[in-house]
C-alpha cells in the first residue's frame, strides 16, 4: 500500500538563522516505512533537484540509542506510544495527511540546524555526577554486594533512559525532570551509587537549571511520551535525593 | 546560610515551597468550610455567628490568619516565578502541538486556574473580611452587631444574606469555587509528588482522596451562596 502525503518541515539554515515551515508534497509513499526511511526518501528528490536534504538526527535505528527527534504532529517521536522517530512507521499516517515535523523545542536545546537540536546539555548534567567513582583492577565476584531483587529491577527500569529528550520536548515547561531523575534513580537504587548519591543529587540538579530547563509541574506529559516507558515515580525519589541532600544531609552545595 | 539560599532558588527548591504552602491553604479551606458550613443549621445563623466569633476573637487563630497571609501570598509569588521561569524554558513555541494526547488540561492550566482564584478572592475579601475584620476602620462600614447569649457578635450571618441576594455575585462565587476544583484536583496529588511521596500502596489512595476531596469541599462551598440565594436558608 502506497500513500501520498504533504510534510510541513521546520527548516532553518543554522543556529543563528531564521527558521520557517516549509511545505513538500511526497508521493508513493510505502506505509511499511519507517519515518526515517521516508525522511531519506524525500531528502533523496531534494539532492536530485539540487537542494539542500532535510538535517535530523538519526543513528541507530533499533530503538536504541536516543539519537533520533522530531516533534511530529504536535508529539515528540510522533503519535506511537512508547516508541522513537526511527520506530514509528508510515501505517500510522493516512494516505493524505498533512503531516507537520518540527525540532524538539527548548532552551536548552538549541536548534543547530533544521530538526537537529544540540542535546549537549545533557550530557554535561551527567558529567555533573551521573556516575559512580570505582577503582580500576580485578572486576569484583559477582553477587559479592547483595542487591534486593525489587531495587535492582526498578534501576533497570530506570537505567532504560535512552536520554532522547523527548521529556523536554513534550513537557510544557521544557522541564529536564525525568531525564535526570532516571538517571539519578539508577544509581541512587543500587548499593554501588550510595557513596555519592547527596553530592550526585546536588550537582546534577543544578546542573539542569543552570542549563536553562524548567521546572517540573507534575503533569505527566513527559512519562506518556517517553519512549523507554520511564516512570515519574522517578521524579519523585528525585525530589527526595535533593531534598535529603539539601535539608537533611550536611552536605554543602558548590 | 548560602546552603539555604541555594536550596529555595533551585527548581525543585521553588516546587518544594509550592507545594507546602498549597498543603497549609488546603486546610485552610478544610477550616473554612467546616466553620461556614454551620449556615446549613438553619437556624438563623446562631451557629455560624458564634463559630465566626470565636475565629475573629481567638488569639491564636488571628495569629493563624496572618500566616494563611504570609502563605497565600508566598504560595502566588512563587507560582508568577516559576510560571514565568518556565515560559523563559521554551523561547520558541510549537507550530502544532497536541498536549491534550499526554496530559490533564487543569494539570497544564495551574497558572490560569490559579489566576481566576485570585481574582475571586480580591471580590471575596472585598466582601466578607475587610468589613467584618476592618470594619469602622478606613472608611469601611462597619457591621451589626446581633445578642446571642450575654455577648454581641458581629453578624457575619446577615452580612453573607445580603451580600448572596445578587445574581451576579452568585455566578461569580459559584465559577470561583469551580476554578478552585480544578486547581485542587491537579495540586492536591502533586503536592505530594514534589514532597517525594511517590509510592505503589498510597499514591493511588491519594489521587482518590484529593479527587473526592476537592469535589467535595468545591460543592459544600458552592452550596452557600446558591441556597442563601434560593433561599432554602433564612
Amino acid at each position: 500500500m502506497t500513500m501520498n502525503i504533504k510534510l510541513r518541515i521546520w527548516r532553518q539554515a543554522n543556529a543563528q538563522a531564521e527558521g520557517k515551515l516549509v511545505e513538500y508534497q511526497l508521493n508513493d509513499v510505502s506505509a511499511n516505512m519507517s519515518f526515517l526511511e521516508m525522511m531519506d526518501v524525500l531528502n533523496e528528490q531534494l539532492i536530485s533537484k539540487g537542494e539542500a536534504p532535510v538535517a535530523f538526527d538519526h543513528d541507530c535505528r533499533e530503538g536504541i540509542c536516543g539519537t533520533c527527534s522530531m516533534y511530529i504532529n504536535g508529539r515528540a517521536h510522533g503519535p506511537q506510544k512508547l516508541s522513537t522517530t526511527c520506530q514509528l512507521y508510515m501505517r500510522n499516517f493516512t494516505d493524505g495527511e498533512t503531516i507537520t515535523i518540527e525540532p524538539f523545542r527548548a532552551k536548552g536545546f538549541p536548534v543547530l540546524k533544521d530538526l537537529c537540536v544540540d542535546r549537549s546539555a545533557f550530557d554535561r548534567i551527567i558529567a555533573a555526577g551521573g556516575y559512580i567513582s570505582a577503582s580500576t583492577g580485578q572486576a569484583q565476584d559477582a553477587n559479592a554486594i547483595p542487591v534486593e531483587k525489587a531495587a535492582a529491577d526498578s534501576a533497570m527500569d530506570a537505567a532504560a533512559c535512552i536520554g532522547c529528550g523527548a521529556c523536554v520536548a513534550a513537557c510544557k515547561n521544557a522541564s529536564a525532570m525525568l531525564f535526570v531523575s532516571a538517571k539519578v534513580s539508577h544509581l541512587a537504587l543500587l548499593p554501588q551509587g550510595h557513596p555519592e548519591r547527596k553530592k550526585r543529587a546536588l550537582a546534577m540538579v543544578a546542573q539542569m537549571d543552570a542549563e536553562g530547563f524548567g521546572s517540573c509541574t507534575n503533569t505527566y506529559a513527559c512519562e506518556a511520551e517517553c519512549p523507554k516507558g520511564i516512570s515519574v515515580a522517578n521524579i519523585a525519589r528525585l525530589n527526595r535525593e535533593f531534598l535529603n541532600a539539601s535539608l537533611i544531609s550536611e552536605e554543602m552545595p558548590k | 546560610m548560602s546552603w539555604m539560599n541555594t536550596f529555595l532558588t533551585s527548581s525543585i527548591g521553588r516546587k518544594l515551597v509550592m507545594s507546602v504552602t498549597g498543603l497549609f491553604l488546603i486546610t485552610f479551606l478544610i477550616v473554612h468550610c467546616t466553620i461556614n458550613s454551620m449556615i446549613f443549621f438553619n437556624d438563623g445563623g446562631e451557629a455560624f455567628n458564634k463559630a465566626a466569633h470565636f475565629m475573629g476573637t481567638n488569639i491564636l487563630i488571628r495569629t493563624m490568619e496572618i500566616v494563611l497571609f504570609a502563605g497565600l501570598i508566598l504560595h502566588i509569588v512563587q507560582a508568577y516565578m516559576l510560571a514565568a521561569k518556565n515560559r523563559q524554558a521554551r523561547p520558541q513555541g510549537y507550530a502544532v502541538s497536541n498536549p491534550g494526547a499526554n496530559s490533564k488540561w487543569y494539570s497544564r492550566s495551574m497558572t490560569l486556574l490559579g489566576t481566576l482564584i485570585l481574582m475571586f478572592l480580591v471580590l471575596h475579601i472585598s466582601h466578607f473580611w475587610s468589613n467584618s475584620r476592618l470594619g469602622g476602620m478606613m472608611g469601611i462600614a462597619p457591621l451589626e452587631e446581633v445578642q446571642i447569649g450575654d455577648k454581641e457578635v458581629l453578624n457575619l450571618y446577615q452580612d453573607m444574606m445580603v451580600t448572596f441576594q445578587s445574581p451576579f455575585v452568585i455566578v461569580i462565587y459559584v465559577l470561583g469555587v469551580i476554578s478552585l476544583c480544578w486547581h485542587l484536583i491537579h495540586g492536591f496529588q502533586s503536592a505530594f509528588q514534589t514532597l517525594g511521596v511517590n509510592h505503589k500502596k498510597y499514591t493511588p489512595v491519594i489521587k482518590n482522596i484529593g479527587i473526592g476531596f476537592s469535589i467535595l469541599i468545591c460543592l459544600l462551598f458552592a452550596l452557600m451562596p446558591v441556597s442563601i440565594y434560593a433561599g432554602w436558608i433564612c
